[in-house]
């Protein structure tokens, strides 16, 4: 909403300045976002006049000036190039030192060919005020020396735009915004009172009402004999300040008000409405031309105006170009109606037509105020346009708009923090157009304007289906006592600024905090710092993706695909979050980054809901140092990942099981299935499947994982025994079992790990060979077991009854061999 | 002293002097102390003479015996020490050479972010919520007194997902993370404390808008929660997010539909340096308000009996502002130099005890 520092003036009384105004406005809720001010760059041009203009000595195109510009230059010699610099012409001077903004120069005193000149006479183009570049501008005879230019040629009215919340539709009017800043305590409103003008013939115009849910009343009157052409200067220069073009003065007279009071009108040119009658009535179907050129289908939801001809005017959004007025139109049919603003917004947001109407009317128009819009319209019509009214026609009736509100004034300080006395609430509340209906010690209660849509509204709630009956019954009813209470604080509040509320630290609930994440949620930061310690860098990255590349790591259900996508790459939600990080892999080493390791921990997405996953890329080499080669990343970098991971998230590392079963974006040969007893599937991890690499730029396997954070179970809390710290010396034997190649190193592992239960603390595989020393088929896997004794050290027997026992299980459970026994 | 000893003095000596390695030196002590040494021998003879000779000569025999034992082992230092020294040097390396590299990793600052409001919120007593990223409308917008026509509903542009089937309720991606007021209100009994850090969705691209961003939602719900705790909440967080004691705060009447009285909050910086805290201009950074009775009602809470505010910020915003970062798209870029530059250590997380 934009308006002139003129405009306001016009409703209100103030001596405040632009900047007092706006700092005002900010305060009470109607934001300023931009001041602009056309006087400021022109601040240093003065009305002047040239007492005597001779022709300069030395040039033949150059005239010497003396010029008298007001006080402090009385008479001061210019040189001018101009042909029409002439004795006692009326002019424009910018003394030295001014920015001239058409030349975007700063012009000094100085001597040009030999006679000084102190100063410039300009023309409108150098001043950025048009084009025309006939010489110096040319101020009309008697014009005053030394005034500011800007005032000289009211050019000195900033204009103020100011965001309106969607609550305040009375402050798209200046009127509104006057009314404020009046309450506020800058200035008092001026009265405003429309003066009827008597109708002196029958409208041939006359409405009818088929749909009174979308238009309760409406009203109406032709003005005939009118001349419609451009608006006058005054009225021109209003609108075009706050961004409207002038089209004739009938449109012009229509948007004024619209600013002015708020109040949207339309005017049809009454020649060219078929069969005297318009009818508020249901779209059918039809197809009609907007005033914007837009052809638009209207529904039966759509409140439409039809004549004898058909749709002329969607309602209350957007007059038709069929019966729109013209610069031949001379018989007007002005239309002042009330138009629900649910029906309005559904349908503006439906057709896709935004206009001044509908923002108006969507965000409630003052109820009370079409008779005395249609008046003051017809004044001004008549005024700029001649002709005659007719009597006034309607449909329909005023509405029971009247609602009351009521506030305990105590309630002030217990929802708002700050003191109020009762008499300067009211006092507020009366600024603002509430009239008190009753008061007592501790609470008044108020009509509320008609302009204030936003206050005590009906009350509509819509609780949550699942609450019992009598705690929604008691939230509602509780709802209903105090909502427009709120309103009125908000308002007293308002007008006194928020900033003059004490601020009070919110008193502490213990006096130690306690957590503030539950152990799940903290899981989620060690995930990340544990990823962030072993050198990957955590991303951030959209939750969706193009649909072919999710396909490429999961299922793309149809439940999952935005109905209005941004962008054709963004219109999945993403199974994992490997979608993005391979695209970044992949445009990191397009920038000449490829060795990198990225992850991040966020949302994947499925049929079965939304999970936490923890998911890594790495890609390229580790770096090359003295003594050690560049090597490629490969799976067991990223199984250690997943493992630290799942380690610091307190899963019982020992019992997770690897199985080769990873989903189909992982090398099938290269992945395994992290899992915690049969069901529970922890992560995945692998080397990418070298099809999703293809054409992609990386000629590098790529090595990642996934870990399925909700499925990682939270750590049981117990007291954990004290540790057994044995004097006696470990034993290590090494074991080289021969196996089918088939057999997993895992099953091995698990077999010598429970060969025996009370001395062997430790398994580990040390060497993996395949080759000509081991049978076709098979491998030999070479197992370290240590045996700490705890309450001996052990005897050669024992220790051989326990290497006997380990090669028994693993013998038992994969038909191994020992290597040399063959 | 006789003249074999001082003979054998001197050769003995002589041959230490000349012994340069461990073998030579061994050798001149077994030739000389060893069973059948020079040495040795000599005392051995000792047991033929008289006693008188034996007295003479045993004595010049233990001194020499002395101060030949002594040369040995000093000998046998040196030539310890020149092998050591011989080793150092042979073992020197160019310890210029740069440490073994180690890739760093780095936490990124949305997530560092959210760590510090969680740090310092959490000293407030709030906890953190959660809630999905996809919603229902009545969680986006219903419950929160935006009914469908609201304007505000059209200001925020929503990306939808199609209806679950047998629902009635159109499914959102969340334009807010107010949702999870919503949900918590339902969930758990007052007194809450939340704040709900997260993703946030909304149809919107260009410089400065970017369809997924994260806000941070808070909700306080109580007895006797005023305006004035929103104030004292809010002033006290940004002070200690922007680390400073007496950052200028400002509030704004405004509007949003699940608060009343609504506002807008402001802080001091400087238009011209972009630094915060000086500079005479206001720059605002979030907005908040007094929960609407109506949305308490939506979730069953009787506003005569509670009340309380809620806020919500944006993550990127506030990380933008704090470390001077140009550009909000960056932030979903992935680009390594970018996650290095402006990425923190994963070993000094946001603690208040060691300062944010």
């Amino acid at each position: 909403m934009k308006f002139t520092l003129s405009w306001l003036r016009d409703h209100l009384n103030t001596d405040a300045t632009v900047d007092e105004i706006c700092a005002k406005l900010n305060t009470i809720g109607l934001e300023v976002e931009g001041i602009e001010d056309p006087g400021a760059r022109l601040a240093p041009f003065r009305t002047a006049r040239i007492v005597e203009a001779v022709q300069h000595p030395n040039a033949d195109r150059l005239r010497v000036c003396r010029v008298d510009a007001g006080p402090g230059f009385e008479e001061v010699q210019v040189v001018c190039g101009a042909p029409n610099a002439r004795t006692g012409l009326p002019v424009i001077f910018a003394p030295p030192g001014s920015w001239i903004p058409g030349l975007d120069i700063v012009i000094k005193a100085g001597s040009i060919r030999g006679e000084a000149s102190g100063g410039m006479l300009c023309s409108l183009r150098e001043l950025g005020l048009g084009a025309d570049h006939e010489g110096i501008a040319e101020l009309p005879e008697g014009t005053a020396t030394g005034q500011s230019y800007a005032d000289f040629a009211g050019l000195n009215d900033p204009v103020v735009e100011i965001a309106v919340t969607p609550n305040r539709g009375d402050a798209l009017a200046v009127r509104g915004i006057a009314r404020d800043l009046a309450a506020a305590g800058l200035g008092h409103l001026r009265p405003w009172l429309a003066e009827t003008v008597e109708g002196t013939f029958e409208s041939p115009i006359v409405w009818a009402n088929d749909f009174p849910e979308a238009c309760p009343w409406v009203l109406g009157r032709t003005i005939r004999g009118v001349r419609n052409g451009p608006s006058p200067d005054w009225l021109q220069k209003r609108l075009r300040a706050i961004g409207l073009r002038p089209i004739s003065a009938l449109v012009d007279i229509t948007n004024f008000f619209a600013f002015d009071l708020g109040r949207p009108l339309h005017v049809f040119d009454a020649d060219r409405v078929t069969g005297g009658r318009l009818t508020l009535c249901r779209g059918a179907g039809e197809r009609f031309r907007a005033l914007d050129g837009r052809d638009v289908v209207v529904s039966p939801e759509d409140c439409v105006i039809a004549d004898a001809a058909g749709v002329q005017s969607l309602a209350g959004i957007m007059g038709g170009e069929a019966t729109g007025a013209t610069d031949g139109t001379t018989s007007v049919f002005v239309e002042c109606a009330l138009f629900d603003p649910v029906r309005i917004a559904l349908s503006g947001r439906r057709l896709g037509l935004h206009s001044d109407a509908r923002h108006r009317f969507e965000r409630g128009v003052d109820q009370a105020l079409p008779v005395a819009a249609l008046e003051a319209a017809t004044r001004m019509i008549i005024e700029l346009c001649g002709g005659e009214a007719s009597e006034v026609v309607s449909a329909g009736e005023a509405p029971a708009w009247q609602r009351e509100a009521h506030l305990r004034f105590a309630r002030i300080a217990g929802l708002g923090g700050l003191d109020v006395p009762a008499d300067d609430a009211v006092a507020s509340l009366e600024a603002l157009g509430f009239e008190v209906r009753a008061r007592d010690e501790a609470r008044v209660v108020v009509d509320v304007p008609p302009w204030r849509n936003d206050i005590a509204m009906k009350m509509v709630l819509d609780q949550a289906p699942d609450l019992p009956a009598e705690r929604a019954r008691m939230a509602a009813e509780g709802a209903l006592a105090v909502d427009s209470e709120c309103d009125l604080i908000e308002e007293v509040l308002r007008l006194r600024g928020l900033d003059s509320i004490p601020p009070v630290s919110l008193p502490p609930l213990s006096a130690v905090p306690r957590p503030a994440l539950t152990p799940r949620q903290t899981r989620t930061a060690t995930a990340r710092r544990v990823l962030a310690a072993r050198g990957l860098m955590e991303t951030v990255a959209y939750s969706f993706a193009g649909q072919e590349a999710c396909a490429r790591f999961g299922a793309v259900p149809e439940s999952l695909r935005l109905l209005n996508p941004i962008a054709a790459d963004l219109d999945q939600m993403r199974p994992t979050p490997l979608v993005n990080l391979l695209a970044a892999v992949e445009r990191n080493a397009a920038r000449g980054y490829p060795d990198l390791g990225l992850f991040e921990v966020g949302a994947g997405f499925s049929d079965a809901g939304q999970s936490q996953i923890a998911a890594a890329l790495r890609g390229g080499h580790a770096p090359r140092f003295p003594g050690r080669a560049a090597e490629p990343v490969d799976l067991w970098d990223v199984k250690a990942d997943a493992m630290a991971v799942l380690a610091a998230l307190g899963a019982p590392v020992e019992g997770i099981s690897v199985t080769a079963d990873a989903p189909g974006h992982y090398h099938p040969g290269r992945s395994g299935v992290l899992r915690q007893g049969p069901k529970i599937v922890l992560g995945v991890f692998g080397q990418l499947h070298p099809a999703l690499l293809a054409g992609r730029g990386l000629d590098r396997p790529v090595v990642g994982f996934e870990l399925f954070l909700d499925a990682v179970p939270e750590p049981k809390r117990r007291r954990r025994a004290a540790p057994e710290l044995s004097p006696f010396q470990p034993v290590h034997r090494d074991f080289a079992f021969v196996v089918g190649r088939d057999v997993a190193a895992e099953t091995v592992l698990r077999a010598a790990r429970g060969a025996e239960r009370t001395l062997i603390s430790g398994v580990r595989l040390f060497d993996v060979y395949e080759g000509d020393k081991v049978p076709e088929g098979s491998r030999s896997l070479g197992v370290e077991v240590t045996l700490q004794p705890l309450t001996a050290s052990l005897t050669d027997a024992e220790i051989d009854a326990v290497s006997a026992a380990v090669v028994a299980a693993v013998q038992k459970a994969c038909g191994a061999s020992l290597r040399g026994d063959g | 002293m006789s003249d074999d000893l001082e003979t054998l003095r001197r050769e003995t000596l002589a041959a230490l002097a000349a012994a340069g390695d461990r073998r030579e030196w061994d050798a001149v002590r077994v030739g000389t102390l060893g069973r059948s040494g020079r040495l040795t021998g000599l005392l051995k003879e000792l047991g033929r003479m008289s006693p008188d000779e034996r007295k003479l000569r045993g004595g010049a025999l233990n001194r020499l015996r002395d101060d030949l034992s002594r040369a040995i082992e000093e000998r046998g230092a040196e030539i310890e020490a020149a092998i050591l020294n011989a080793r150092l040097a042979s073992e020197r390396v160019d310890v210029t050479l740069p440490a073994r590299p180690e890739a760093q990793g780095a936490i990124h600052p949305i997530s560092r972010t959210m760590e510090e409001m969680t740090a310092i919120f959490g000293a407030m007593g709030f906890k953190v919520a959660e809630g999905p990223d996809i919603e229902t409308d009545w969680h986006n917008f219903s419950a929160l007194n935006t009914p469908d026509h609201h304007p505000a509903r059209t200001d925020q542009d929503t990306f939808y997902l199609p209806a679950e089937a047998g629902s009635p309720r159109e499914r959102v991606l969340r334009t807010q993370t107010s949702g999870v007021q919503i949900r918590t209100m339902l969930g758990e009994a007052p007194p809450i404390r939340v704040i709900v850090p997260g993703r946030t969705y909304r149809a919107d691209h260009d410089a400065t808008h970017s369809p997924m961003f994260h806000q941070c939602e808070g909700l306080v719900i109580d007895r006797g929660i005023t305006l004035a705790h929103l104030k004292g909440c809010l002033i006290d967080f940004l002070r200690a997010y922007f680390g400073q004691p007496s950052l200028p705060v400002r509030f704004r009447a405004s509007y949003f539909p699940f608060t009343e009285p609504s506002m807008e909050v402001d802080i001091g910086w400087s238009r011209r340096t972009g630094e915060i805290g000086g500079g005479g201009d206001w720059l605002e950074v979030l907005g908040s308000g007094m929960v609407h009775p109506r949305v308490l009602a939506n979730c069953g809470l009787d506003p005569r009996e509670w009340q309380g505010f809620a806020f919500g910020m944006g993550i990127e915003r506030l990380t933008m502002l704090r470390h001077g970062i140009p550009d909000l798209r960056s932030f979903y870029e992935s680009d390594v130099r970018w996650l290095r530059h402006y990425g923190s250590s994963p070993l000094s997380p946001a603690l208040l005890h060691e300062g944010l």
